[in-house]
């Protein structure tokens, strides 16, 4: 069982590794808690990566090839660290059928970036989601954190490199 | 807390409501919230100190209200005057003119009377006028009596027959009959027996139960344990997309505060009967809604579906006999058991009993959650309640059922909304979602789209899910980006009728939908596509370099 002093594990101590033990003996080191436990790991680190997903095989006795399995079925876990700015297009229904493709597009092209990727310069992340639930105000789109309702290619750029200080 | 006790509490919450003379429902649901609804609770509390009315009004945060086009939304009672909109700025000015001096801003009124006009809310008869994170207004206005007559009342069985009697149907989409669900489940000699609330609404589009849960998660709770009662189940799971962060919040309170008072727990109500609940998030799979599958993401596993039978009422989580209810269908149970099958199945049509929750958008000039009884036709969603097409466009398709549903075109728009009806036009009820099309919205788009999001989501279990739908999605994108066949539509309804046949589950099976009902009802515009090379719609997906780029492997 993986300790906060364990030696063969490459993780720093700190206060999420914290949160992540607690949540692992919280669910009493159960393998169906997987699921529960990669919630607490990203929420904590904003990211899955491999030592993490190793530390949790390792803590669960599950086999890595089964931890990597579960967080790459989802489309909930990341597995790459986002950039320092994060805006997630919606492409429910609602969206697509108001257009929210195009401004995707244009987005992309503006800030030379594809989606489910960041900047090279690491400033900025584009996700895509389906359905954040406001489909009344289509096309949405969420720039760290603050639902755009209505949006149009200008005010998202707008809005975007507002955020970003350019 | 006792059943005696329980029908004081109500009467003492009740007198506790009307002694306000005026109470303010702010909507704090996901689609308000978003666009500043907390900001403007906080004013209209500010407004009622500043202006010392705080003794005969009372401020509350709610639910769902409906009208989400026009957020954040605000209703005053008495009167349940709609106020559209609603901005910290005009909070003081609603305050200083309507409770003050009792005089509506007429302006800022919502002034589309007909959305309501059609709809019936019996599921959602509270939502928007009760505060979801107080148990007390849940009790104000009857909760958990339901769960106190069936304790005290009536035999597991007798609630089991009532269900029946009502002839309720699941709403998760397939419409099985809950009664008969129930039966089998309790009829099972194995125990533990498990109870699992699905809300994994996972359809793009559709958010009809995310609302539930964020207007009154108690009758979810309280139909959950009146199902636990009836076949024998100690332990409930309420499975729920993380996507939904107010959601998972509420529910998560409610399930707290009901254990407070003896709702949930040891010696529910004071009697023998003892069930615990607990939360389950989902991580973003769409297939996980399905039966098996939702069993195998609760058990920590990738959310893959398995062949049945077994089935989950025979052999479900770790193997034990295990009932899978919608939500929706779990907050029609109390209304049932209060006022009784027969009220029950006098609502709706002849052939299909109660309502149905829908989320109305796309190009219709009043999207938001409605619930309307079943045999309501789809013109007059579209129409009297939806207020028709916006900018003069005209027309084209309603999209039923999610991205497994089907495009139907107008001359279906007298049909009934009920299970039979839908799934004969080619499309299905799914979890409840309407999507108006108009004549911009290009048919062979629509279609790649949906494709996508199903290849997307397939599990990749089996070959005509995953290789099927790829290949469908290849020949849509070839007939977009201008080297579509006409031979290539008689391919894609082969491959489509295959993958419905043999698929091994139900996202397989009615992926084909969106494709086979386009194919159907809008030929003409797949033609064009192929032989003029024309989008009749002008998409901007069609025939451009970036539509050529599309998957066409």
């Amino acid at each position: 069982m993986a300790t906060k002093g364990d030696s063969q594990s490459t993780m720093k101590f700190d206060k999420r590794l914290l949160s992540l033990d607690n949540a692992l003996k919280t669910h009493r080191y159960q393998k169906d808690s997987l699921l529960e436990v990669l919630h607490t790991a990203q929420e904590s680190y904003g990211f899955l990566d491999k030592d993490i997903m190793a530390y949790v095989a390792k803590a669960l006795k599950l086999p890595a090839s089964h931890v990597f399995g579960v967080a790459t079925f989802y489309n909930f876990f990341k597995l790459k660290k986002p950039g320092a700015h994060v805006v997630t297009f919606c492409l429910g229904t609602a969206c697509y059928v108001k257009g929210s493709e195009d401004i995707l597009k244009k987005v992309e092209t503006e800030f030379k970036v594809k989606r489910g990727e960041s900047t090279v310069d690491g400033k900025l992340s584009v996700f895509t989601t389906r359905c954040i639930g406001a489909c009344a105000m289509a096309p949405n789109a969420i720039i760290d954190e603050n639902v755009e309702g209505r949006a149009t290619s200008e005010s998202i750029i707008k809005k975007i490199k507002e955020v970003k200080g350019d | 807390m006792r059943p005696e006790e329980l029908h004081k509490s109500a009467e003492m919450e009740q007198e506790l409501r009307t002694s306000y003379k005026f109470r303010i429902n702010v909507c704090c649901s996901s689609g308000c919230a978003h666009f500043g609804a907390l900001k403007v609770l906080k004013a209209f509390e500010d407004a009622v100190k500043e202006f010392g009315v705080e003794k005969i009004c009372k401020v509350a945060r709610t639910g769902c209200i409906g009208t989400c086009s026009v957020g954040p939304a605000v209703m005053i009672e008495p009167g349940d005057y709609l106020y559209e909109s609603v901005t910290p700025e005009m909070a003081k000015k609603i305050v200083s003119e309507h409770i003050v001096n009792g005089r509506p801003i007429k302006g800022n009124l919502y002034s589309n009377s007909d959305f309501f006009q059609k709809q019936l809310r019996i599921v959602l008869r509270d939502a928007g006028k009760i505060d979801p994170l107080r148990m007390e207004d849940y009790i104000a206005v009857g909760g958990y009596s339901a769960l106190a007559k069936a304790l005290t009342t009536m035999e597991p069985a007798q609630v089991i027959a009532a269900i029946s009697a009502s002839g309720l149907r699941g709403r998760g989409g397939a419409g099985f009959l809950t009664g008969q669900k129930w039966n089998f489940v309790a009829k099972s000699s194995t125990t533990p027996k498990y109870i699992v609330a699905n809300l994994d609404e996972g359809d793009p589009g559709v958010f009809a139960n995310r609302t539930l849960a964020e207007a009154d998660p108690h009758s979810i709770l309280e139909g959950m344990a009146i199902a636990a009662y009836a076949i024998g189940s100690e332990q409930g799971y309420i499975y729920i997309r993380s996507e939904y962060p107010l959601g998972v919040q509420t529910l998560k309170k409610a399930v707290e505060q009901a254990k407070t008072q003896s709702f949930l727990g040891e010696k529910v109500l004071g009697t023998d009967f003892r069930f615990d609940v607990e939360l389950r998030l989902g991580a973003g799979a769409f297939v996980a809604g399905e039966e098996t599958a939702i069993l195998a993401s609760i058990e920590g596993r990738r959310a893959m579906p398995r062949p049945r039978p077994p089935y989950p009422a025979v052999s479900g989580l770790w193997g034990k006999p295990t009932l899978i209810n919608n939500v929706e269908t779990l907050a029609n149970v109390p209304l049932i058991i209060l006022n009784g099958s027969a009220w029950f199945s006098k609502i709706g049509s002849p052939v299909c009993s109660g309502t149905k929750c829908f989320s109305l958008t796309g190009k219709t000039n009043n999207p938001g959650l409605i619930e309307v009884p079943m045999g309501t036709t789809l013109g007059e969603v579209v129409y009297d309640i939806g207020g028709g097409v916006p900018e003069g466009r005209k027309f084209k398709a309603v999209l039923v059922g999610g991205p497994s549903g089907g495009c139907l075109p107008e001359d279906k728009l007298n049909l009934p909304i009920d299970y039979d009806s839908l799934t004969k036009a080619g499309a299905i009820m799914g979890s409840g979602g309407i999507v108006v099309l108009d004549d911009k919205s290009c048919m062979v788009d629509t279609a790649h789209f949906f494709t996508d999001f199903c290849v997307d989501e397939s599990c990749g279990k089996c070959v005509p899910c995953r290789v099927g739908l790829t290949k469908a999605r290849g020949i849509l994108a070839g007939i977009m980006g201008g080297e579509g066949r006409v031979e290539d539509l008689e391919k894609l309804e082969k491959l489509m009728f295959l993958a419905k046949d043999v698929s091994l589950c139900g996202l397989g099976q009615t992926a084909a939908n969106p494709i086979l009902t386009t194919l159907n009802y809008f030929k003409d515009e797949y033609l064009k596509h192929i032989v003029e090379k024309k989008c009749p719609a002008g998409s901007s997906n069609c025939f451009n370099k970036q539509g050529k780029g599309m998957n066409t492997k």
